[in-house]
């Protein structure tokens, strides 16, 4: 179905009193690590209007990612850049997406989210979850950053928030279920965890 | 001691004196799943055990675990 950018944007905005879209229009956020977190914060974002969206991961669709990625059976094999980025503008092709097809690593990350006011951190692994956050924070005078840290296995809902560390960064997560520790990971779970990120990012946009 | 300056760390009380590299070591975490705040300032890792953690700062850790 083709919709008008105008349509969309008074379908975004058709329910709050204040405009959502020309805001969310204006603003640019990177998204690093395109797994559980960072497809369920990409679709979150371009469902509510985002004008910009920075996506780097290096990987590919597996089948044993769809038990918590936002994509499909049709995607495996795929590049998660490529494959996540038809998916965004099947959702609202109204949104600019930069893919870079790369593993982030402390030489290009500042490259890549720079220019990004607002980086949502969502590796998975610890190791390089702490690499972007130290790495970003100390080369970039500005780049706030939202990271996800604790969403392994299933239930315990309430136990995932969003701390404040500092005026640039905010972490999501119960902070200590470890993937490691074998519990596993669920859709369920992964995407409160996602959504506390995403929304966290929306309200820097919106607030 | 009412008056005394103190550290805090995580938000409890701390009056050490040791570097940051060596309460990373004694509480148990992996410098390389670290991200360190010292009064707001992220801490680069080079400088964990140069870093003297002084009576007033306010020092903040978070710790990273798998999975996303």
């Amino acid at each position: 179905m083709k919709i008008s950018e105008r349509e969309f944007a008074e379908a975004v905005n058709s329910r709050s009193k204040a405009p959502i879209y020309e805001k969310m229009k204006a603003a640019t956020v990177g998204i690093a690590g395109l797994g559980g977190l960072g497809s369920n914060i990409a679709a979150a974002l371009v469902r509510s209007g985002i004008g910009r969206l920075v996506i780097a991961d290096f990987d590919r669709v597996e089948l044993s990612n769809i038990n918590r990625q936002a994509y499909l059976l049709r995607d495996i094999g795929r590049r998660k850049t490529e494959a996540l980025a038809e998916i965004l503008r099947e959702i609202n092709p109204f949104c600019e997406i930069v893919t870079h097809d790369v593993r982030v690593d402390e030489k290009n990350c500042l490259e890549i989210f720079g220019q990004c006011p607002i980086v949502c951190e969502a590796f998975d692994g610890a190791e390089e979850k702490a690499m972007l956050v130290n790495t970003l924070l100390s080369e970039s005078k500005t780049v706030k950053i939202i990271t996800g840290s604790g969403m392994a296995g299933f239930g315990r809902a309430n136990e995932i928030v969003t701390r404040k560390i500092s005026e640039r960064l905010f972490v999501c997560g119960d902070g200590k279920t470890d993937v490691a520790d074998g519990e596993g990971l669920t859709a369920s779970r992964v995407i409160i965890c996602a959504g506390h990120i995403a929304s966290k990012a929306v309200e820097m946009i919106l607030g | 001691m009412r008056g005394e300056k103190m550290a805090k760390i995580n938000g409890e009380d701390f009056n050490e004196k040791i570097t940051v590299g060596e309460y990373l070591k004694k509480a148990g975490y992996s410098a390389v799943r670290v991200a360190v705040m010292v009064n707001g300032e992220i801490l680069p890792k080079n400088d964990y055990d140069s870093t003297e953690i002084k009576p007033d700062d306010e020092v903040e850790i978070v710790g990273f675990v798998g999975g996303g």
